[in-house]
């Protein structure tokens, strides 16, 4: 498939996606009522033009911006690791981001929260950017960063998140475990306007000034010094990606727990269908993401409506499929 | 237009480079032999600033190589390396294309400079194949393309500088030859080359002069006629061979004792 065909045809798919995750729901909207509700013809505060406006409008456009975060830095994540496997997970973000959700569901239930992140979301930011920070500095010496040490740091790091978080485990009672394992299934749920916002802010810095590390990504997948030899900063540019990388995964994962799969799968899927080009790769990937945790997410409140299922299942229920038809066909993808 | 003044490279607390001095003229080509480990890689790899020397220095058209800002230096100076690490499916065309990286000649160009380099290297008919489906001297070739191209026109800039670490190593008899062709055409229009060469009879054809090394050490730098002798061949490599000269190019060929 040609680059700009894919992009436009997420392009047309991704508005038509946020529209279906604001009509369907555990009760479906007319189209037209909603239509009129978002460009603003109806500014009444009846049932319906409340459950778009509160509710159904700021959970698709979080949503949106998750899963285009999630995707965009995965993208950035492979290209700076030189490995298609490789995803923000693999820094530390995530488990430090479970260890500092954890932290506070334990032992700070009582306290309050600040401009609608719950304390746990803030515990969640501050546990993931703190262990990008460590693997960062363990990997960093006189000679620059070494991406192989970051790699090693980044398991090191996430195994020691991860027996501190089942210590945790052990002293909480049920009720909390019942929420620590909630989260690491990461959900939506808790969507309204100020975390639209603080992820939008987060998120607009991110999709502006990654896609213009493209050409630096593109030649870092021949080597470091190769991408040396060509006139990149290399340790300007890994910097920035992974500080990057951190403030998007660790936002995303404050406000929507742990979504697993669309930071690893939704880049290799894109470039399997248009090659590994940044700087297409970079803005496919993040208007695929968005649609798949879009689908996902309307899909895991319509099932068992009104229950809602944990988002995270489905992403991965949705994507595995479509990931493993692609993987048949890999000879020709040239791996 | 490339100056090395006694430069000296230590790795690991090892002089791997002991007090390198030569200097390279616009369109010269200088070829590096030697015995594996005999300092030939941290050689070339020192002239585009991937190492710092411990004493001495490296100078491009008269500025210390440090004082180049890197996208300058990637203008003129560009190195093949041994071995690529690219494991990424980018299509022959991709890769050879971002050796345009560093410069802003425009998309136009930047194609027909591609398209020539891709016909220079043989590769024309692989264009737009994976570069991970490719055998190892496909991918050198690929390779080679990307960084000739880094160097390519006198237009972008006018000292330039082509280092090579054993450009045919993976490449067959017929190709071998192509290769050395094309970047003997490439010297023709004012690049200076440094390679890395283990066939001493390929090294004598093609290079004005020849730099010998052992140990980091300098044995013998000149003209392939002197610095090519049975006597040296033993002294470099420790081992009985016979010098003949090619009945048509004049140069010396290293036979087998």
């Amino acid at each position: 498939m040609s680059p700009r065909r894919l992009v436009w045809l997420l392009a047309v798919a991704l508005p038509i996606c946020l529209l279906a995750a604001v009509l369907y729901g555990a009760v479906r909207l007319p189209a037209l009522d909603v239509l009129a509700v978002l460009v603003g013809w109806d500014d009444g505060m009846d049932r319906l033009a409340l459950i778009v406006r509160q509710l159904r409008l700021p959970r698709a456009l979080l949503t949106a911006l998750v899963g285009a975060l999630l995707a965009i830095c995965g993208a950035a994540m492979q290209g700076l690791f030189r490995n298609p496997l490789a995803d923000p997970s693999l820094i530390g973000v995530t488990a430090g981001a479970s260890v500092g959700a954890s932290l506070v569901i334990v032992f700070g239930s009582g306290l309050a929260g600040f401009v609608g992140l719950s304390l746990v979301s803030l515990g969640a930011f501050a546990g993931g950017t703190a262990a990008v920070l460590l693997v960062y500095r363990l990997a960093t010496g006189p000679e620059g960063t070494s991406v192989a040490t970051m790699l090693l740091a980044g398991i090191a790091i996430g195994a020691l998140a991860g027996s501190v978080g089942s210590l945790l485990e052990f002293y909480a009672d049920n009720e909390m475990l019942r929420r620590i394992s909630l989260w690491r299934m990461g959900g939506l749920d808790g969507a309204n306007w100020s975390r639209v916002v603080i992820v939008a802010g987060v998120g607009a810095l991110i999709l502006a000034v990654l896609p213009r590390q493209a050409a630096a990504l593109n030649a870092l997948l021949l080597g470091e010094s190769e991408a040396r030899h060509l006139g990149i900063a290399v340790d300007r540019v890994k910097r920035r990606l992974v500080l990057l990388t951190a403030a998007g995964v660790g936002v995303s994962v404050a406000v929507a727990g742990a979504i697993t799969f669309v930071g690893l799968v939704v880049p290799h899927i894109v470039r399997m269908l248009i090659g590994p080009d940044h700087r297409w790769l970079l803005p496919a990937s993040a208007m695929a993401g968005a649609i798949l945790l879009l689908v996902a997410d309307t899909l895991a409140r319509v099932v068992i409506a009104p229950t809602e299922l944990p988002v995270g299942l489905l992403t991965a229920l949705l994507g595995a499929p479509f990931f493993i038809s692609l993987l048949r066909r890999r000879r020709e993808y040239g791996l | 237009m490339l100056e090395v003044e006694r430069l000296t490279l230590s790795a690991g607390g090892r002089t791997v480079v002991d007090a390198a001095d030569f200097s390279l003229a616009a369109g010269e080509h200088l070829a590096v032999i030697g015995p594996n480990g005999a300092g030939k890689s941290s050689l070339i790899h020192a002239l585009i600033g991937d190492t710092r020397p411990i004493a001495g220095q490296v100078r491009i058209a008269g500025q210390p190589l440090d004082d180049w800002p890197a996208r300058e230096r990637a203008c003129r100076v560009a190195l093949l390396p041994q071995a690529s690490a690219l494991n990424f499916p980018f299509t022959v065309a991709e890769v050879v294309r971002l050796g345009r990286g560093p410069h802003a000649s425009g998309r136009r160009a930047d194609r027909q400079i591609v398209d020539e380099a891709l016909a220079a290297c043989d590769i024309a008919h692989l264009r737009d194949r994976p570069y991970t489906r490719l055998s190892g001297g496909e991918k050198q070739r690929v390779q080679l393309a990307r960084v000739m191209i880094q160097v390519w026109r006198e237009r972008d800039a006018g000292n330039r500088l082509l280092l090579l670490d054993e450009p045919v190593a993976a490449l067959d008899l017929g190709h071998q030859r192509w290769v050395m062709r094309q970047v003997a055409a490439l010297a023709a229009q004012g690049v200076a080359i440094v390679s890395v060469l283990h066939d001493i009879s390929l090294a004598a054809r093609h290079a004005d002069r020849m730099l010998a090394l052992r140990d980091g050490i300098t044995i013998a730098h000149g003209k392939p006629t002197d610095v090519v002798t049975a006597e040296r061949m033993q002294q470099l490599f420790d081992t009985q061979t016979r010098v003949i000269t090619h009945p048509d190019s004049g140069t010396p060929v290293v036979l087998h004792g």
